[in-house]
C-alpha cells in the first residue's frame, strides 16, 4: 500500500478522566472513502476532529499527508480540509453564496461568483440560491450548500459528520446517491461518520467500526457482512432485512 | 431672567447630550473589548462581572462623592462626572457583549473554526455580527440610564440639565425643576427610540 493520505498511529484521546478513544490505528488511502461506523457515544466525532486539528491526541500521532497534526499549522490544515456537520453550521447572517465563498475569503482571496455558481451546480442547487439565506432553505438544501462550501477550497480531504442524519429517508437516499456520483468524479479522500449501516455500505470503500473508543472492525465495505465481532453482529442484527 | 430660560435649557440640553455621548462612547470602547476578552478567558468572567455589578449598586450621588477626592480624575467638574458616568455605562454593555457572543450557536462557531478561521476572523466575521443586536441593546440601556444619571452630575459640577433641577430644588421653584426634568425625559425617549430603530434593522 502506498503511503496513506491520513493515518492514525495508536491514537488515544482522553477527556473527563477517561479514554474516549483508545489506541486507534487507521489508514485512509488517497481517494478512498472511509466510513466511521459506531453507535452514539462510540467516539466517531472525536476521531473526526482529530483529523483537522480541532482536537489533539492525548497519545499517538495523527498523520496527514505524512505530517503529524502537531506539526501542521492548524489554521492551514483546516483550510485544506472540507468539513460538513449535521447542522451544516452555515453562517445564518450570510447568504448561501457568501457562505460558499467564505474559505477563499478568509484566505484573503476574492470570492469568484462564477466558481460559486459552479459549486452550487455541482451539488444540485440552482444558481439563484446564492442570494438566499440559510433559513430560507430546506434541510436537504442546506446540506447541499454545506457540501458546496466544503468543496470551495478544493480540499484534498473531506470530513463528514453525519451530514444526512437529520433528513427524511427519501431526501437522504437522494443525497447519498449524489454523494456517490460526486465522489466518482472528484475522487477525494474522505472520512464519513454515520451510525447507519446501510449508509456505510452504500458510501464507504472501507468501514471502520468503533465501539467504546476502540476499533473493532476495519475492513472493505463488501466484507463487513462477514465481520464476526459482537458489535458488528449487533449492527448486522439491527439492520437485518434492510441490507 | 425668565427671558433667558429657553436658551439656558437649550444650552444645558446640549451639554447634557454631550456628557451622555462621551460617556457612552467611552463605555462602548472599554466594555466591548472587555466583553470579548471575557469570552476568551472564562476564569476572569466572574470577578470582572462582579466588579462591574458592585459599581452599579453604588448610589450615583455617593459614587460622585467618592470620586471627588481621587487624584487626577477627581475634583469638582466635568472630569469626575464623566468618570462616574462611564463606570455606570460599562455594565450593561459588558454583560450584553458577553451574552451576545456566548449565545452564538456552537455548531456555527465550530464550523467557522473548522474551515480555518483565525480567532480574529471568527470574531469579525461570525461573533460580532451575530451578537450585534444584543450588544446594541446593551448600549441602548446604558445610554438611557446615563441620561438620567447625568442629571445628578450637576452635583459635582458636571453641568447639564441637572443644573436646573438642583437650582429648582434649592429655590423651591417647580418651573425650574421641570425645565430640567422634561428635556431630560425627552432626551432619554429620543435616544431610546433612535437606538431602538437601529437595533430593529439588525433583526435577522
Ligand atoms: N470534551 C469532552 N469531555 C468529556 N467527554 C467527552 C468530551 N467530548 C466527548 N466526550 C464523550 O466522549 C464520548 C464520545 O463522543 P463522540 O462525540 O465522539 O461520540 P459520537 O460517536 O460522535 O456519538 P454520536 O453518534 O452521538 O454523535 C461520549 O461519551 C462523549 O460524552
Ligand atoms: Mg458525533
Amino acid at each position: 500500500m502506498a503511503d496513506p493520505f491520513l493515518e492514525f498511529r495508536t491514537v488515544s484521546f482522553h477527556a473527563g478522566g477517561r479514554a474516549i478513544l483508545d489506541r486507534l490505528d487507521l489508514r485512509v488511502a488517497q481517494g478512498e472513502v472511509l466510513v466511521l461506523l459506531g453507535r452514539s457515544g462510540s467516539g466517531k466525532t472525536t476521531a473526526l476532529k482529530l483529523a483537522n486539528a480541532l482536537l489533539m491526541p492525548s497519545g499517538g500521532e495523527v498523520m496527514v499527508e505524512g505530517r503529524s497534526t502537531r506539526q501542521w499549522n492548524a489554521i492551514e490544515l483546516r483550510r485544506r480540509t472540507g468539513y460538513v456537520i449535521q447542522e451544516t453550521g452555515l453562517l445564518p447572517h450570510l447568504t448561501v453564496g457568501e457562505n460558499v465563498g467564505l474559505v477563499p475569503r478568509i484566505r484573503g482571496a476574492e470570492a469568484n461568483p462564477e466558481r460559486i455558481r459552479g459549486l452550487l451546480d455541482l451539488v444540485g442547487l440552482p444558481a439563484e440560491f446564492a442570494g438566499r439565506y440559510p433559513r430560507q432553505l430546506s434541510g436537504g438544501q442546506r446540506q447541499r450548500a454545506g457540501v458546496a462550501r466544503a468543496l470551495a477550497a478544493d480540499p484534498r480531504l473531506l470530513l463528514f459528520d453525519e451530514p444526512f442524519g437529520a433528513l427524511d429517508p427519501v431526501t437522504r437516499f437522494e443525497l447519498q446517491n449524489e454523494f456517490r456520483a460526486l465522489q466518482q468524479r472528484l475522487r477525494k479522500t474522505a472520512i464519513f461518520v454515520t451510525h447507519d449501516l446501510r449508509e456505510a455500505l452504500r458510501l464507504g470503500d472501507r468501514i471502520a467500526l468503533l465501539h467504546n473508543g476502540r476499533l473493532e472492525v476495519n475492513c472493505a465495505a463488501a466484507e463487513f457482512r462477514h465481520a464476526a465481532t459482537p458489535e458488528a453482529s449487533a449492527f448486522l442484527a439491527a439492520f437485518r432485512g434492510d441490507i | 431672567m425668565r427671558e433667558g430660560l429657553a436658551s439656558t435649557v437649550l444650552r444645558l440640553s446640549g451639554e447634557h447630550l454631550l456628557l451622555v455621548l462621551v460617556a457612552v462612547t467611552a463605555g462602548v470602547l472599554i466594555a466591548v473589548p472587555a466583553g470579548v476578552f471575557l469570552t476568551r478567558r472564562e476564569s476572569w468572567r466572574a470577578p470582572l462581572l462582579l466588579a462591574a455589578n458592585v459599581v452599579q449598586t453604588i448610589p450615583s450621588l455617593a459614587l460622585f462623592g467618592f470620586l471627588i477626592p481621587v487624584p487626577f480624575i477627581g475634583g469638582i467638574g466635568k472630569g469626575t462626572a464623566l468618570v462616574a458616568l462611564i463606570l455606570y455605562a460599562l455594565l450593561p454593555i459588558l454583560r450584553n457583549t458577553l451574552a451576545g457572543i456566548l449565545a452564538v450557536d456552537a455548531a456555527v462557531r465550530e464550523s467557522a473554526v473548522a474551515m480555518g478561521m483565525t480567532d480574529g476572523q471568527l470574531l469579525r466575521i461570525v461573533e460580532l455580527p451575530l451578537a450585534a443586536r444584543t450588544i446594541l441593546a446593551g448600549v441602548r440601556i446604558a445610554a438611557v440610564t446615563t441620561v438620567g444619571t447625568a442629571t445628578i452630575a450637576a452635583a459635582v459640577g458636571g453641568g447639564g440639565l441637572g443644573d436646573l433641577i438642583f437650582r429648582g430644588i434649592a429655590t423651591v421653584d417647580t418651573t425650574l425643576i421641570l425645565a430640567g426634568a422634561l428635556p431630560a425625559a425627552g432626551l432619554a425617549l429620543a435616544i431610546d427610540g433612535g437606538l431602538g430603530w437601529i437595533e430593529g434593522r439588525f433583526s435577522r
